[in-house]
């Protein structure tokens, strides 16, 4: 009877269980590099039915991020602007331009701009915008550089990970509110101090304004 | 085995350059292999409703409703700016100190000086862009308007040619009466006189 099987089988079955290793290996990377919000949403940039570009309007022109989020200070829910919003400067500066017939038709009629929804939370989430901006957070620690944007896409994953480190370490963020120069609207602005002047200035705010982010479970899911 | 490892090399470098890299910019909606309960059947603010025919979550007002906020009583000087006889209110009806102007100033560089300039002489950022019509504080009909009147601006539009609509959604009432505080300290500050200057401080500015 000849051999079934060459002398160089005896290796196969170790050779396998190494390749299943090789395999789960790549595995394991796949998922950690894929499987998080970080990938699947960070860069998110739909298509918007009206080309508005905030480079154009909050950093060429400088208007403030409250003219027209004009609720993040009050509310937790950091409202998009009105059609009449639009039309304040729109009525008379490029009135006729065809990008904005959807907004001038809005605003004729009351239909809404279908503006798509970038940013989100799960739903088992509580998010309050209002707690954070008037303690001083800036937009740019969870938006990024919106003002530099031409199409607004998310540029921080807002997974729990990135929630709690910050909850965890607020001094890093923390900005003086009565100094004008460190509102919060103010994407450019780092302390003149560096790291060590950012945390020392964090550190006297948290006692001065007792600032407690909660880290227990039930702060954000409730 | 060596083909094996290429094979499976091959197939890392296909599903890569299919999936992408972290921070790609895409259009599409984010992928979502298991919902969880992320999407919940309440309604959120700003949001589609299929219930509703015109597909929005927040309900408009129905007609003739007035906001519980809101006084019902017409002659209430604090939130339409007119006197009992119904003539302008002449005199701001809230305390005006530090903190009232410092809100108005704040206020103001927000909804105000891209069109009205931060010195409130019309030549905010906007001019540049074809808002031509934007006055100053300082000509002879701003500055013979009344309190009252600087405020109705605010609440519902400008009445001269209705070039300017009404911020009242972004202003409450107090916040209005905070900005025309400070419209009234621009107006003054541009007609100042070295008479103004208190007698310790004039040297500072070498009067
Ligand atoms: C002139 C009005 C205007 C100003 C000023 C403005 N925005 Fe916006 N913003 C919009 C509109 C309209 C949208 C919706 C369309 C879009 O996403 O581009 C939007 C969308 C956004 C979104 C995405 C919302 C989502 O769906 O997740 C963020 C975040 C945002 N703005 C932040 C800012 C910040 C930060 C500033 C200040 C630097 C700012 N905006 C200034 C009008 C404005
Ligand atoms: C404070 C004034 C102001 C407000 C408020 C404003 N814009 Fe603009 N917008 C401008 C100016 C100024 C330009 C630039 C015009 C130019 O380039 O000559 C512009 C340009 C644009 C353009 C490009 C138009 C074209 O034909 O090139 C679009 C689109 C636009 N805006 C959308 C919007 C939308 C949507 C909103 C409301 C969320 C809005 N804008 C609110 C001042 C404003
Ligand atoms: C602590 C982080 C954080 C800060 C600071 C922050 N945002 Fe947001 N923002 C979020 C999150 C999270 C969402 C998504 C909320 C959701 O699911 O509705 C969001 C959503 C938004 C939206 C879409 C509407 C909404 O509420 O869902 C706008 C517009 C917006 N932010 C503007 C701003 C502006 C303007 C500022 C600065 C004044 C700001 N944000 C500061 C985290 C933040
Ligand atoms: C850059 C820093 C920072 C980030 C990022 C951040 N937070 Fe906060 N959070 C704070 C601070 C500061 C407070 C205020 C604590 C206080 O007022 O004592 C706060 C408070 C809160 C509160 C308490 C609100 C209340 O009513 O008591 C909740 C809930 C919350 N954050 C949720 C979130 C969620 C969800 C995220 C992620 C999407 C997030 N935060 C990201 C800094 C941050
Ligand atoms: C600072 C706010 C915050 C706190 C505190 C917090 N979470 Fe979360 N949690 C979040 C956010 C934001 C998400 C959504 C992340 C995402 O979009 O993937 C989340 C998601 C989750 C999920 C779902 C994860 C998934 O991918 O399906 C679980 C489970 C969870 N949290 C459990 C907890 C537990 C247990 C604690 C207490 C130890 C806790 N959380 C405390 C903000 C918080
Ligand atoms: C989008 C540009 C714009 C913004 C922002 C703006 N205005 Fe005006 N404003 C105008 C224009 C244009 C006129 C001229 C109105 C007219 O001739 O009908 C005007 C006129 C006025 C007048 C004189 C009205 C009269 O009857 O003579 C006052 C007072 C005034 N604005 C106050 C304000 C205040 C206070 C704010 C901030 C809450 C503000 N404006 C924000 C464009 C603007």
């Amino acid at each position: 009877m000849s051999k079934l099987f060459p002398k160089s089988a005896n290796r196969l079955p170790l050779q396998i269980l190494l390749y299943l290793f090789v395999l789960g290996g790549i595995a394991m990377a796949g998922i950690n590099y894929y499987a998080t919000n970080k990938w699947a949403n960070v860069g998110y940039a739909p298509v918007q039915p009206v080309p508005y570009s905030h480079k154009l309007h909050a950093g060429q022109l400088g208007i403030d991020c409250r003219y027209c989020h004009s609720n993040v200070e009050k509310s937790g829910f950091a409202n998009l602007p009105t059609a009449q919003t639009c039309m304040n400067c729109h009525s008379q500066v490029k009135a006729d331009s065809p990008l904005l017939a959807v907004v001038r038709q809005s605003y004729e009629t009351g239909a809404a701009v279908p503006w798509v929804q970038i940013h989100m939370t799960p739903d088992y989430v509580y998010f309050n915008h209002s707690v954070h901006v008037t303690r001083g957070i800036s937009c740019v620690d969870c938006h990024g550089r919106i003002d530099q944007m031409e199409i607004v896409a998310q540029d921080k994953s807002l997974t729990m990970g990135f929630c709690l480190e910050c909850h965890r370490a607020p001094e890093e963020h923390l900005r003086d509110l009565r100094d004008p120069a460190q509102t919060v609207t103010r994407l450019d602005w780092i302390h003149p101090g560096g790291e060590k002047g950012q945390a020392d200035q964090g550190v006297k705010l948290i006692q001065a304004n007792k600032i407690a982010p909660p880290t227990s479970c039930s702060g954000c899911h409730r | 085995m060596r083909h094996v490892y290429f094979a499976t090399f091959l197939i890392v470098v296909l599903a890569v350059s299919a999936l992408g890299f972290r921070g790609d910019r895409f259009k599409h909606p984010p992928l979502e292999l298991f919902p969880d309960m992320d999407h919940q059947a309440h309604l959120k603010p700003q949001a589609e409703s299929a219930f509703f025919t015109d597909g929005r979550a927040d309900r408009p007002l129905p007609p003739n409703v007035v906001a519980a906020s809101l006084p019902l009583d017409a002659e209430d000087g604090l939130f339409r700016g007119k006197a009992t006889d119904n003539s302008w209110l002449k005199t701001i009806p809230v305390a005006v100190d530090a903190k009232l102007l410092a809100r108005g100033q704040d206020r103001y560089g927000i909804y105000c000086a891209p069109c009205h300039g931060a010195l409130g002489d019309g030549n905010g950022i906007t001019k540049q862009y074809g808002m031509s019509t934007t006055p100053s504080y300082l000509d002879e009909r701003r500055l013979g308007l009344t309190a009252g009147e600087i405020f109705n601006v605010i609440t519902n539009g400008s009445t001269q040619n209705k070039n300017m609509l009404p911020y009242a959604d972004k202003l409450s009432p107090e916040d209005r009466w905070a900005v025309v505080a400070y419209v009234r300290a621009l107006q003054r500050a541009q007609r100042g006189s070295p008479a103004d200057v208190p007698a310790a401080n004039r040297k500072e500015l070498g009067l």
